[in-house]
């Protein structure tokens, strides 16, 4: 294995390196190190940023911004995102969570990206040099994306209003059949008056449950009412085939899982 | 290929070594520094058998580069015993049976000590959750487990 590791202080330096053939970020190293070990030759150098602002948390007027060097760790542990803790605590075991980040999770490739999906049910904004975008303009061109993401940034839901649900097979640690976050605003009688519904694994990356979340609006969550919504659930998706589930098997459970996250 | 240097505690002693750059901790405390009880698995992040403790925190030895740790204080397996005496996990682990082929022993003790470090009277599931992410082939889970809960009675003992 030929891997040149460069370190960084700053973020402008690094985008620069990793304009070059070869050279690839790595965050936590989990997928990076892993793929190089199974010996991927494509990336020839990899590309750090020891700036501390990276492994910052910031929680302030309703407001949050992960650092991207930030681990599933460190989110779960910490006082004021506990709504958040379920999903760092979906990632792995607990030596994958004291290593994954927030940046590497972004770019995990389904069955991972776990906590990527939360974020698209927050409606995060993820920040490089260039700027803010949303997380799904973002996710919709990470592939070709050659930028050091440095946050991620969303409002602090309501512990209420913020669901998480993961589905493994093996317990308490298994890769996903699908992961599901959903964001729901609701009046004082329970009626929802807005919702965003994230999936994983049931497409090569996080994606919305649009029409799911389209049926549920003026809906209360109760089983009759949520019916349509859960029938809508598989409009749009096209779940993975791996070792863990068929994508016959994947479609089938979903509306059966959303159903119960619903209501939970 | 360039070599680069890393300095970093092991099990209290000082290590300094010109290593090439990418190489994996694991493979620089196996080949480079000669502590053979970090073992390399999988060398995907999946088995657990390469666990070491870094600045007190459970980590892969597998997906962690060497030069990553400069300044480090990293503890390993062969570190635990002292003047002779097994760590009460290690004693636990003999005496329970929980250790068969013992490829897995070295990971699994290292993440029992974080646990026990932390949380010195762990429930059953604090256990499970702390071993979750290694795997074992041979001994099966529970002889494991009950090993961790009996070094965690016999240091509170100590303690009290
Ligand atoms: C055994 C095992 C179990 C796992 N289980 C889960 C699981 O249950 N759920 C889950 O979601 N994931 C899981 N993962 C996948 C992975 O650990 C996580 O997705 C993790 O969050 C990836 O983060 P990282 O920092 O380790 O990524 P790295 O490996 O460092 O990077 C991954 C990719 O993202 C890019 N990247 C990383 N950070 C940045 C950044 N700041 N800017 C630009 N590009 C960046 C890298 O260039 C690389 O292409 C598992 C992995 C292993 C090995
Ligand atoms: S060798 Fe590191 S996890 Fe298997
Ligand atoms: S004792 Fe053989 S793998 Fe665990």
């Amino acid at each position: 294995m030929s891997l040149a590791l460069q370190t960084f202080s700053s973020v402008k330096d690094a985008n620069a390196a990793l304009q070059a053939a070869g050279a690839r970020y790595i965050g936590g190293g989990t997928l990076v190190v892993r793929a190089a070990n199974e010996g991927d030759v494509s990336v020839s150098s990899l590309v750090r940023v020891t700036d501390p602002g990276l492994s910052r948390i910031a929680v302030s007027g309703g407001k949050v911004r992960l650092g991207a060097s930030v681990t599933m760790a460190a989110i779960a542990r910490h006082p004021e995102l506990a709504t958040l803790a379920p999903a760092a605590r979906a990632v792995g075991g607990p030596a994958i969570r004291n290593m994954a980040t927030v940046g590497g999770n972004l770019f995990a490739p389904t069955p991972y990206g776990d906590f990527a999906v939360a974020l698209l049910a927050l409606d995060a904004t993820v920040v490089t040099e260039d700027g803010e975008i949303p997380i799904e303009t973002f996710l919709a061109g990470r592939d070709t994306s050659r930028a050091v993401v440095t946050a991620a940034g969303f409002s602090m839901p309501k512990a209420e209003s913020f669901r998480f649900l993961k589905v493994s097979r093996v317990k308490p640690k298994g890769v996903s059949v699908l992961s599901i976050a959903a964001l729901l605003q609701r009046t004082a009688d329970g009626t929802v008056t807005a919702a965003r519904i994230a999936l994983g694994c049931m497409a090569d990356r996080p994606i919305r449950a649009k029409s799911a979340e389209k049926a549920l609006l003026g809906c209360k969550l109760t089983p009759q009412e949520i019916a349509p919504a859960l029938a809508a659930a598989s409009q749009g998706i096209a779940p993975i085939t791996d070792p863990i589930a068929s994508a016959w098997y994947r479609a089938e459970v979903l509306p059966v899982h959303l159903g119960r996250l619903l209501l939970d | 290929m360039a070599k680069v240097p890393v300095q970093f505690t092991l099990n209290g002693s000082e290590k300094a070594e010109f290593i090439e750059s990418g190489t994996t901790l694991l493979h620089a405390l196996r080949d480079k520094i000669g502590d053979t009880s970090p073992k390399g698995g999988c060398h995907q992040g999946t088995c657990g058998a390469c666990s070491v403790i870094i600045d007190g925190e459970l980590r892969l030895s597998c997906l962690t580069l060497a030069e990553t740790c400069s300044g480090a204080d990293i503890k390993t397996t062969a570190g635990l015993a002292e003047g002779g005496v097994l760590h009460p996990l290690q004693r636990a682990f003999l005496d329970a049976f929980a250790t068969q082929c013992g490829f897995c022993t070295p990971g699994m003790i290292m993440a029992a000590k974080v646990l026990l470090d932390r949380t010195p009277n762990p429930s059953r599931e604090d256990v499970v959750e702390a071993l979750s992410g290694n795997i074992c082939r041979c001994t099966g889970y529970e002889p494991i487990i009950q090993a961790v809960l009996t070094a965690a009675r016999a240091n509170s003992q100590n303690a009290a």
